[in-house]
C-alpha cells in the first residue's frame, strides 16, 4: 500500500488551473521529490497535500485513505502529515523544546520530554531546547522545523524548499543529513526544490514539473541519463545536441561516430535528430585522432569545464580533470564515452 | 581644518546637541517631576481629601475599560480583515482605520448630541414605543469608555493587523500541520504571537485614554487631567496643578518604559507569506459583514452624518465673521508648530546618525517622550519655567526702567514650545526611518562619483528624506489642530483656535454650534489617516 497517491490531480485559482492531470505515488519510507522552476505550480501541489488547497478534479490518498476530491476533503489537521516550511514558521514565542513539543498533543509529562529529547538529538542539537528560535542561526532553525515536523511521526512529510534560504555549502550538507534522518526514522517524504543538486542528494524518486505538467517520475539517476523529454533534457544538467542521423532501427550516426542502445528508437531510418552530449560524455584522451578546439575554459577546482570546437563548428562541453591543463585556442584531442543514447526528434 | 583631537571633533557634542534639542521636552517634565519631590502640605491635603479619591477610582475604570474595549475591538477586526474573506472585507480594511480621523471629544460631543434623552435616538424610540426609560444613560461610565473605545480602538487594529498579515496565517497553517484545529491554532499560535504588537496598541491606545481632557470634560467625568485643568483655572492653584500633573506623568512614564520594551521585541521578521485567506462560511460570513459595519457605522458613518446634519442647521448663523478668525488661528498655529517640530525632528535625527555613542542615543530617546505626555502636564510644566524667567526678566527690565508685565507668559511661543515637545516625536518617527533607508555605502558611492558632502546632502540625502519630512510636517499639522489641553491653557488671552471654540460651545452643551469647527479639523484629519491606509494598502499587498 503507498503512504502516498496522487490520482489526476487539478489544482488552479478560479477558471484557471495552475496543475493539471498530476499522478503520482511514494511507497512507504520513498522520498520524493518536485523538481521545477518558479511558478511552475510545485508548491501548489504541496500545499493540495497538506490540504491547504481545494482540487478542482482527481483525488489524493495518504496511507490508503482518500483524503481529497474534487467535492470533499479532510482538514489539514487530520491528515497526520508534517510540513517543513520554506521560512520554517518556527513560533517565535515558544522555546525550541515548546516549538518541537507542541504536535505532542497526546503526549505528556516524562514521555512527552522524553520525545522532545530524542527529536532534538535525531537533528543534532541536543543542547537547544531551551533557547528561542531567534537565537539560532539559520541552518538550526532549519532543523527545529524537521524535528517539529518529525515529533508526531506523520505518515509523509513534506517540504517546501527547505533549505533555499541558507548558503551553498549549508544547504549541501544539510540535504545529505536530512536524507539519512528520513531513512533511519523510515519516514516517506515529499519535498519541492528548484535545486537539482538537493533533489539528487535527497530524493529516491525525482518528478520534473513544467507548466504545471508532471514530465517524468524516476530516479535521479534516469532523469539525467535517460530524460523522457527535450525539455528535461535541458532542465537537469549541462549539455548539448549535436545533430546526427538515425541509421538502422538502435543506432544514430553523427560528426563524432556512431552510437546505439538496445531499445529501438521508434523513428524510420536516416530521419534528422538531435542526440544529448553530457560534459561528461566527451574525454579527453591525448592520442584520439578526433581534435577540437578550445574555446573557452571554466575553472572548477577538481575539473576544467572545456567548451570545445569540433571541426564542424559545433561546440560541446568537456569536463577534464583539473591536471589537463589546456590554453584557449589549444587543440586537444577527445574521444566519445557514452552509455545513454538520448536523441530527440529534431526541432 | 578639522584635525583629530581638535574641538569639533569632541565627543561631547553628540549628547549636547541631542541636549539642546531634548531640553523643550525634559524641562517641563523635570519641572512637574520636581513637584512631587517637593510637596506642598496643603495643596496635598486639599487634593488627598477632595480630589484624588474620586480621580483616582475614575481613572482606573476608564484604563480597565478602555484597556479591555479596545483590545477586544481591535484584534477581532484586525483577525477578520486580515485573514479571513467575507462580503465588503477590502473595504473594511482600509475604512475602519477612519475613526483616526476624528478627535475624540468630537465623538464624545456627537455621541451624546445622538443619544442622550433629548437626541434624535431616543425622541425617535419615545415616538415609537412610548418611553425610553430601558434605554442606557450615554452621560455615564458606561457611556465615557464606550466613547474612548470606539475612539482609539484603530491603535490597537493597525498593529495586530500588521502582525496578523506577516505572520498569523503561515503560523495557524504550521499549527494545522501538528494536528490542531483552526480555532485553536488562533488561541495558541496566532495570538500569542501577535502580543508584543496587541499590547503595543493597547499601550498608544492608553496613553491617548490618559490624555484625554476633551471628551472626559464633555462628560463631566473627572480625571487627572480635568483635575489639573481646574486647578489651574478655577482654583488659580499652580502648585496643586502640579502636584496632580506629577502623578499622572509617573503612570504615563511607565506605559512609555512598556511601550519602548514592547518596540524592542516586535522584531519576529517572517518574510513570506501565503494570500490565501480563510473563506468564512454562510452565517459567520454575514455576521463577520454586519459586526464590521456595526463598528464603522458608529465610530465614524453616524457621528459624521450627525456632524453635517448640524453644520447644515447652523451654518449660516455660525458661519460669521469669528469663524474666519478661528481658522485663521488654528491653521497659522499648525503651520507654525509644523514648520518648527519638522526641522527639530530632523536636526535630531541628523544628531542621532552622525553620534552614534550610547549617551546621545538615550538623549535622543527622551527628546522624543513628549507623545507620552499628556498635553494638561506639558503646559503645566512649560508655565512655570516661563513664569520664573519672566519674573527675572521683569526685574532686569526694572533696573533699567522699563515698565512691563509680561514678557514671554502668555505668548504664541510658550504655546509653541508645548506643542513642540508634545509632538516631536511624532515628527521624528517619519524623518528618523527615511534616514535610515539611507546607508552609509549610498552616500560613499555619489562620494566615489565625485560629489562633495554638501552635493551629497543636496541631491541624495534630502531628496530620499523628503517624503519623510512632508508626512512629519502633516501629521504635526493636524495633530496640532485637534490638539485641545495646550492651546487652551497657553494660549494668548482671546487668541481662539478651533478646537478652543469646540471646547467652549461643548461646556455650554451646544453641540450644533460646535459642529462646524469640528467639521474643519475632522476634514483636516482625514488626510493623514488617508495616507496611513495608503501606506499600509502598499505595504501588504
Amino acid at each position: 500500500m503507498d503512504a502516498l497517491i496522487l490520482d489526476s490531480v487539478v489544482l488552479g485559482y478560479g477558471g484557471k488551473s495552475v496543475v493539471s492531470e498530476l499522478s503520482f505515488s511514494l511507497a512507504p519510507g520513498e522520498i520524493g521529490c518536485l523538481l521545477g522552476g518558479s511558478g511552475c505550480g510545485k508548491t501548489t501541489v504541496l500545499r493540495a497535500i497538506a490540504g491547504f488547497e481545494p482540487l478542482q478534479a482527481g483525488r489524493i490518498a495518504l496511507n490508503g485513505h482518500w483524503v481529497a476530491d474534487a467535492s470533499w476533503q479532510l482538514a489539514p489537521e487530520r491528515r497526520q502529515i508534517g510540513m517543513v516550511f520554506q521560512d520554517y514558521a518556527l513560533f517565535p514565542h515558544m522555546t525550541v523544546a515548546d516549538n518541537v513539543g507542541f504536535g505532542l498533543r497526546e503526549w505528556t509529562g516524562v514521555d512527552k520530554s522524553r520525545r522532545i529529547e530524542e527529536m532534538l538529538s535525531l537533528v543534532g542539537l541536543d543542547d537547544a531546547g531551551k533557547r528561542y528560535p531567534h537565537q539560532l542561526s539559520g541552518g538550526q532553525q532549519q532543523r527545529v522545523a524537521l524535528a517539529r515536523a518529525l515529533a508526531p511521526g506523520p505518515t509523509v512529510l513534506l517540504m517546501d524548499e527547505p533549505f533555499s534560504n541558507l548558503d551553498v555549502e549549508l544547504r549541501e550538507r544539510l540535504s545529505i543529513d536530512v536524507h539519512h534522518i528520513l531513512k533511519k526514522t523510515g519516514t516517506t517524504g515529499l519535498l519541492v526544490t528548484h535545486n537539482q543538486q538537493e533533489a539528487f542528494a535527497m530524493a529516491d524518486r525525482v518528478g520534473v514539473m513544467v507548466d504545471g505538467q508532471l514530465q517524468q517520475w524516476s530516479s535521479p539517476y534516469a532523469l539525467y541519463h535517460e530524460p523522457a523529454t527535450r525539455q528535461i533534457a535541458t532542465f537537469v544538467g549541462d549539455g548539448v545536441f549535436l545533430p546526427a542521423q538515425v541509421s538502422g532501427q538502435n543506432c544514430v550516426s553523427f560528426e563524432l561516430g556512431e552510437l546505439c542502445r538496445i531499445q529501438p528508437l521508434d523513428v524510420p531510418d536516416n530521419t534528422a535528430v538531435d542526440v544529448l552530449i553530457r560534459p561528461d560524455d566527451i574525454q579527453h584522451d591525448d592520442s584520439s585522432p578526433i581534435k577540437a578546439k578550445v574555446l573557452e575554459r571554466v575553472f572548477r577546482g577538481a575539473a576544467f569545464l572545456y567548451t570545445l570546437e569540433l571541426p564542424s563548428g559545433d561546440r560541446v562541453l568537456s569536463l577534464v580533470p583539473s591536471h589537463h591543463n589546456h590554453a584557449v585556442g589549444e587543440m586537444i584531442g577527445i574521444q566519445l564515452e557514452i552509455d545513454h543514447l538520448v536523441a530527440f526528434p529534431k526541432l | 581644518m578639522h584635525t583629530r583631537g581638535s574641538i569639533w571633533n569632541w565627543r561631547g557634542w553628540g549628547p549636547l546637541r541631542a541636549l539642546a534639542i531634548a531640553a523643550l521636552t525634559l524641562i517641563p517634565l523635570i519641572v512637574v517631576l520636581a513637584s512631587f519631590f517637593d510637596p506642598q502640605l496643603e495643596a496635598w491635603e486639599h487634593l488627598a481629601t477632595y480630589v484624588l479619591p474620586g480621580v483616582l477610582w475614575n481613572t482606573f475604570v476608564l484604563v480597565v475599560g478602555v484597556g479591555l474595549g479596545v483590545l477586544f475591538l481591535g484584534v477581532s477586526l484586525a483577525w477578520l480583515t486580515a485573514v479571513c474573506d467575507f462580503p465588503g472585507r477590502k473595504f473594511f480594511s482600509w475604512s475602519l482605520m477612519l475613526p483616526l480621523a476624528m478627535p475624540a471629544y468630537v465623538l464624545a460631543f456627537v455621541q451624546v448630541g445622538l443619544l442622550d434623552f433629548t437626541g434624535p435616538v431616543q425622541s425617535f424610540l419615545r415616538a415609537w414605543l412610548g418611553s425610553s426609560s430601558w434605554f442606557p444613560p450615554i452621560r455615564s461610565t458606561g457611556g465615557v469608555v464606550l466613547v474612548l473605545t470606539l475612539a482609539f480602538y484603530p491603535y490597537v487594529y493597525l498593529l495586530a493587523r500588521n502582525a496578523f498579515i506577516t505572520q498569523g496565517l503561515r503560523a495557524v497553517e504550521a499549527a494545522q500541520m501538528l494536528g490542531y484545529t483552526r480555532f485553536q491554532a488562533f488561541w495558541k499560535v496566532a495570538l500569542p504571537m501577535a502580543r508584543p504588537w496587541i499590547a503595543g496598541g493597547v499601550t498608544l491606545a492608553l496613553m491617548e485614554t490618559l490624555a484625554d481632557f476633551g471628551s472626559v470634560s464633555i462628560f463631566s467625568f473627572d480625571t487627572f487631567t480635568t483635575a489639573i485643568y481646574k486647578a489651574w483655572f478655577s482654583l488659580f492653584n499652580l502648585s496643586a496643578a502640579s502636584q496632580l500633573a506629577s502623578l499622572l506623568v509617573m503612570v504615563v512614564l511607565v506605559l512609555a518604559v512598556i511601550d519602548q520594551r514592547l518596540r524592542h521585541n516586535r522584531r519576529y521578521a517572517v518574510k513570506s507569506f501565503t494570500p490565501v485567506r480563510i473563506s468564512l462560511q454562510r452565517g459567520a460570513k454575514w455576521s463577520a459583514t454586519i459586526f464590521c459595519a456595526l463598528i464603522l457605522a458608529i465610530a465614524f458613518a453616524v457621528p459624521m452624518i450627525q456632524l453635517l446634519v448640524w453644520v447644515v442647521d447652523v451654518w449660516r448663523e455660525d458661519f460669521d465673521a469669528r469663524y474666519p478668525v478661528f481658522l485663521l488661528h488654528s491653521i497659522w498655529l499648525a503651520g507654525m508648530a509644523a514648520v518648527v517640530v519638522t526641522v527639530l525632528g530632523l536636526l535630531l535625527s541628523a544628531i542621532r546618525q552622525h553620534h552614534k555613542d550610547a549617551t546621545t542615543q538615550l538623549i535622543v530617546r527622551l527628546a522624543t517622550l513628549g507623545y507620552a505626555i499628556p498635553g494638561t502636564v506639558l503646559a503645566v510644566g512649560v508655565f512655570i519655567p516661563v513664569a520664573w524667567l519672566d519674573n527675572q526678566l521683569i526685574t532686569l527690565a526694572g533696573w533699567l526702567h522699563w515698565d512691563v508685565q509680561q514678557i514671554l507668559k502668555g505668548s504664541l511661543f510658550v504655546m509653541l514650545a508645548a506643542l513642540s515637545a508634545r509632538f516631536l516625536a511624532v515628527a521624528f518617527q517619519p524623518i528618523d526611518a527615511a534616514m535610515q533607508r539611507i546607508t552609509r555605502n549610498q552616500g560613499n558611492a555619489a562620494r566615489s562619483l565625485g560629489l562633495s558632502p554638501k552635493k551629497v546632502l543636496m541631491h541624495l540625502q534630502l531628496p530620499m528624506v523628503r517624503g519623510g519630512l512632508l508626512t512629519a510636517a502633516l501629521i504635526v499639522f493636524v495633530d496640532v489642530m485637534k490638539e485641545m489641553p495646550i492651546t487652551l491653557m497657553t494660549r494668548p488671552f482671546g487668541w481662539d483656535t478651533l478646537a478652543v471654540r469646540v471646547f467652549e460651545m461643548t461646556s455650554e452643551g451646544m453641540w450644533d454650534r460646535a459642529a462646524l469647527p469640528s467639521l474643519a479639523i475632522v476634514l483636516a484629519g482625514l488626510l493623514p489617516v488617508i495616507l496611513l491606509i495608503k501606506k499600509s494598502e502598499s505595504g501588504f499587498h
